[in-house]
């Protein structure tokens, strides 16, 4: 099942037949500048040391990583332990990959930089980072999410930085990222593009995954640390699919199993669901072949899903290869489930999990329950669910003040 | 020689410079869609590029992006655009180049794409998605169909970058204005010249200028610098207003004539 001396993308940016550069000519040679620039700061020991200081005494790393005791027990099955990264400066892990990203836009003396966001969680933690580092910000939201996540809109403004709403297409985080795209185009030699995803052209789906394998890094001590031994499955949710590889990557070639947990929506059958690797055929979307949401016209289809940031019809082109070569099984989790998981998780830890990390609970719960008491299952709780509380609330049948 | 060929020796043996339209398949409908492609010819066009609707058109800016949504409505999609262009090369004789994103050309399969292209009628195509590094399959599986690829060039390209795409082009090089997406603009930044005169240095084969050309006054300006002008957003605007009503179905072809004859007046 594990990997031997895994050392892809390849030159071209390709993790097997996935991955590429599908850009407008005028973005090649800002791309041939990032890959060039990040290959320097990767090497680079003050870039390493200043990303280092800003994660630990900034972002709050390494966050922990606790055994759910009771929701454990409550289970009847495996222990579980949750990776926190909820508890990361501006409530996800997107801070990981922002403060690596606006340090490297920083080093190639960018002044500005542009992003797209779905729920809001990677908008905020840009805007967040370029107030920190001083640079300029823009960041694209479809008007659909701008209205679905006011409080997080008005975060983003508080830190300084242009919310601009996206009316075109479906509104949501696929026309953010056509309209971040066209910006970055319109504006590329002065402004960074800071990806959030593990998506796009080359070299982003592998900066956006080095900046985010501190988290199963840290796992990896901390299990070894509290356990003694690794776990024996891995949990983590899959919109673009940034947190679960920053959790899967330091894994790959160790004997765990890994598990990817899809939007289901409001079902596989329904046609309403967020489920890319489950579902979609190849193609290419954003700058990358990868699967994608799509109809028979290779017209790019919604996506839906209760939560925004797994709201996207397409998927990095790594989870693409290791769904392929069977390395990490991609599974789905509707609404409904993720909803129950989010009520499970509050409830008997006091924690509320984003609405993204409630998918990977509740397939975490799920397999847990089948394996026995020794066994190890960690879940990687991305975000915290305070944003989603309104959404929450609606679904639960319940008004809040306005 | 192929048409494309044909067309830009004809245009050099006599001085000229080749005016290029654009219009989407399908925009406002099939029906009307073919009506334009004829009178943009018969206007004086002296190449046609029909666009192939996307949902997610990254390099457009929001005049094309809007006449994809109209076609994509009026239920155009890649077989329905080989259908159009297969009824205009029923009528007209002058090169025909088809512009797509990728994805809906992989979804039909790339080889059964072209072939069906070729068989169409079509002379080229240009993939805004696709630049030279991941192109190579693409283009020798048409070449072997007698279409063109048409590779774009931007103002950001670097001189290597610049040698390698045109050393590899067929048909024409398309020169992007400026950095940005379609739509018609003001004016043309004074780099323009610069990078056609360091494209033209590299080839014998035609070199044209697109993206933000719309007006009598910016082709004066670079059109001893290039072959040829690419018009798209500047058409596609009339055949916005004809769809909100504003103008009749006969205005709008009067229109567009209108536009291309005063544009080619002055190349």
């Amino acid at each position: 099942m594990s990997l031997k001396n895994y050392k892809l993308p390849d030159a071209r940016g390709y993790f097997g037949p996935y991955g590429g550069q599908f850009v407008p000519e005028t973005l090649m040679a800002a791309l041939d500048e990032l890959i060039e620039a990040y290959e320097e700061v990767k090497k680079d020991r003050s870039f390493q040391a200043e990303l280092t200081f800003y994660l630990q005494h900034y972002a709050g790393r390494p966050t922990p990583l606790y055994f759910a005791e009771s929701l454990s027990r409550y289970v009847g099955g495996a222990k579980i332990y949750l990776k926190r990264e909820d508890l990361a400066h501006t409530g996800a892990h997107k801070i990981n990959n922002t403060i690596g990203q606006v340090l490297l836009a920083r080093r190639m003396g960018k002044k500005k930089v542009v992003a797209e966001t779905g729920a809001g969680q990677h908008g905020v933690a840009t805007a967040t980072a370029a107030a920190k580092f001083g640079l300029e910000c823009t960041i694209f939201m479809g008007a659909e999410d701008v209205r679905r996540q006011e409080l997080n809109v008005y975060r983003m403004r508080l830190l300084g930085a242009q919310v601009e709403s996206v009316t075109s297409g479906s509104r949501t985080l696929k026309d953010a990222m056509n309209e971040a795209i066209r910006y970055w185009v319109t504006h590329v030699r002065d402004t960074y593009y800071v990806l959030g995803s593990v998506g796009g052209p080359h070299p982003y789906p592998t900066i956006v995954r080095d900046f985010q394998k501190v988290i199963g890094e840290e796992t990896k001590a901390q299990v070894l640390a509290q356990e003694g031994r690794l776990p024996d499955l891995i949990v983590a949710c899959v919109g673009g699919g940034s947190n679960a590889i920053g959790m899967f990557y330091p894994f790959l070639e160790e004997e765990v199993r890994l598990v990817g947990v899809e939007a289901a929506g409001l079902g596989l059958e329904s046609g309403r669901h967020a489920a890319t690797l489950s579902r979609g055929k190849v193609g290419v979307l954003h700058g990358a072949k990868s699967y994608v949401l799509q109809d028979d016209r290779g017209q790019i289809v919604e996506a839906h899903s209760i939560s925004a940031g797994l709201d996207y019809p397409g998927v990095g082109p790594e989870h693409a290869y290791l769904k392929d070569i069977g390395r990490v099984e991609y599974t789905a989790v509707t609404d409904e489930e993720a909803l129950e998981a989010f009520k499970l998780l509050a409830k008997t830890e006091g924690i509320l999990p984003a609405l993204e990390s409630a998918h990977a609970v509740a397939k975490g719960v799920e397999l847990a329950r089948e394996l026995e008491s020794e066994k190890i299952v960690v879940i990687n709780l991305s975000g915290r669910g305070d944003k989603d509380v309104y959404t929450v609330a609606r679904e639960l049948g319940v008004t809040l003040g306005e | 020689m192929s048409r494309i060929g044909q067309v830009f020796a004809e245009k050099r043996s006599r001085g000229e410079k080749a005016l290029i339209a654009y219009t989407m398949g399908g925009d406002p409908n099939l029906t009307l869609s073919l009506e334009i492609i004829k009178t943009l010819a018969a206007s004086g066009a002296d190449l046609i590029e029909v666009g192939l609707p996307f949902s997610d058109p990254l390099a457009d800016g929001p005049v094309i992006q809007r006449a994809g949504q109209r076609a994509l409505a009026a239920g155009s999609g890649p077989e329905e655009v080989l259908a159009l262009i297969a009824a205009a090369r029923q009528e007209l004789s002058l090169p025909l180049v088809i512009m797509s994103y990728l994805n809906p050309i992989l979804q039909i399969g790339i080889d059964e794409f072209l072939r069906r292209a070729a068989v169409a009628g079509a002379d080229g195509l240009i993939i805004p998605d696709l630049p030279a590094e991941e192109g190579e399959e693409i283009r020798a599986a048409a070449a072997g169909y007698g279409l063109d690829l048409i590779p774009l060039v931007a103002p950001t390209t670097g001189q290597k970058r610049l040698e390698r795409i045109v050393g590899h082009a067929s048909g024409f090089i398309y020169c992007v204005s400026v950095t940005g997406v379609t739509g018609a603009r003001d004016s043309l930044p004074a780099e323009v010249k610069s990078l056609l005169q360091k494209v033209k240095k590299l080839t014998e084969l035609p070199v044209c200028l697109g993206f933000g050309i719309g007006k009598p006054e910016q082709i004066a300006y670079i059109k001893d610098y290039c072959d040829g002008v690419i018009v798209g957003s500047a058409l596609v605007e009339i055949i916005e207003d004809y769809t909100k009503g504003e103008i009749k179905k006969d205005k709008m072809l009067e229109l567009i004539a209108k536009k291309v004859q005063t544009l080619k007046s002055v190349l």
